[in-house]
């Protein structure tokens, strides 16, 4: 019986690129996107049980951090639904090649920032 | 389930260090992969000193020279030394590609090789392909047809049949995309990866193949096909310049239509 083979390296030793990193932030921002949903959903319950319930919840999100958790999923927000545009394209066969790949992946990381700023200024 | 650290076994160590001659002028450093079944120890990285003014342009020419005048223990895989072949396909500097294909001065530093990743190591720089051919095998890789011709002769197509087939008939089957894949890395037990899909579609689009409903049906699961995520480092990686990335969106286009 031949000794167990040992299995190359991968993620150790993969050089990280855009393609592959703003597929995963994809899926992070969606995992972010899943959980602040139910944070929505409590934020929903709590205005709906009237001021008692709802002014510790109003106050947590003025708290620094409860503004940290806003801003997170905001940015999780306007980056997942940029890049499902990208990939709603992608699935009409457009932008395939992989220079456009790299094009729209900076243009949608560009816009990320641009309309996430926007947000915040303007509210 | 993905497992995203090596197996106890596959834990790298350091290794060995071969120094150049002292009146060796341009030194580059190549550190290597190596693991042998012959003895009992884990895989290691060897560095090799390598002096670039008496060795060839290709990380590929550095291999032979180390193979030949420093370690010829050391293990890897190539015959045509031209990109033809495939054989030579490995990570090196952080990237999947053809060794002799790829330029020494293209690396800045050191340069880092190892097998194709989150493959099975035979020895050394040489993976275990079989699951890949496997693979290969059950698309059925082949023209199908029960239909006569009509004058006898070969079944013709006009130039834009033909057309549909290049990017996909040029692949050397290196692998460079399907190991370059993280969704291949977790699910290669059955997502069938780029390099077996943009065979897969080679097949599909080919006008003189009469069985494009089956070949979709055998790909219609949520694993052989559905695990690409459009992640896009096949079309990256590719050493030959192909797309399987785009391949596979035809395919799910197909799919898509019936």
């Amino acid at each position: 019986m031949a000794k167990p083979r040992p299995l190359s390296p991968h993620l150790q030793v993969y050089r990280p690129q855009l393609t592959s990193i703003m597929s995963i932030m994809h899926r992070a921002s969606g995992a972010v996107l899943a959980t602040g949903s139910l944070l929505v959903a409590l934020w929903l319950v709590a205005l709906a049980a009237g001021a008692a319930v709802f002014n510790p919840v109003a106050d947590a999100m003025q708290h620094p951090l409860g503004q940290l958790v806003v801003f997170g999923y905001s940015l999780a927000l306007v980056y997942h639904g940029l890049n499902g545009i990208r990939h709603l394209m992608w699935d009409l066969r457009i932008g395939l090649e992989i220079k456009q790949v790299y094009q729209s992946g900076y243009l949608v990381l560009g816009l990320t920032f641009l309309v996430t700023a926007a947000l915040w200024l303007a509210v | 389930m993905a497992e995203f650290r090596l197996p106890k076994n596959s834990q790298i160590t350091d290794g060995i260090t071969h120094k150049a001659s002292a009146d060796a002028a341009k030194v580059k450093t190549f550190k290597i992969y190596r693991w042998s079944p012959d003895d009992d120890s884990q895989p290691r990285i060897d560095s090799f000193e390598i002096d670039l003014d008496d060795c060839g342009p290709m990380v590929l020419d550095a291999l032979i020279k180390i193979k030949n005048e420093k370690d010829s223990s050391l293990t890897f895989r190539r015959s045509c030394r031209e990109g033809i072949c495939g054989s030579c396909s490995m990570n090196i500097d952080g990237t999947n590609t053809l060794a002799c294909l790829k330029s020494i001065s293209d690396v800045k530093g050191d340069v880092k090789i190892y097998p194709l990743p989150h493959m099975p190591v035979v020895k050394d720089l040489v993976p275990d392909l079989s699951n890949a051919y496997r693979q290969l095998t059950s698309i059925e890789p082949w023209l199908k047809n029960d239909s006569k011709v009509a004058d006898g002769g070969e079944r013709r197509q006009s130039p834009a049949e033909r057309e549909k087939l290049d990017g996909l008939w040029e692949c050397v089957l290196c692998f460079s995309c399907s190991t370059a894949c993280p969704s291949y890395w977790w699910n290669s037990d059955e997502y069938l990866g780029p390099a077996v899909l943009l065979q897969a579609y080679r097949w599909i689009s080919d006008s003189r193949d009469e069985q494009k409903r089956e070949r979709l049906d055998a790909l219609d699961d949520s694993f052989s096909l559905y695990r690409c995520h459009t992640i896009m480092n096949c079309a990256k990686t590719c050493p030959k310049g192909l797309n399987p990335g785009k391949a596979i969106a035809g395919i799910k286009s197909e799919m898509a239509q019936r």
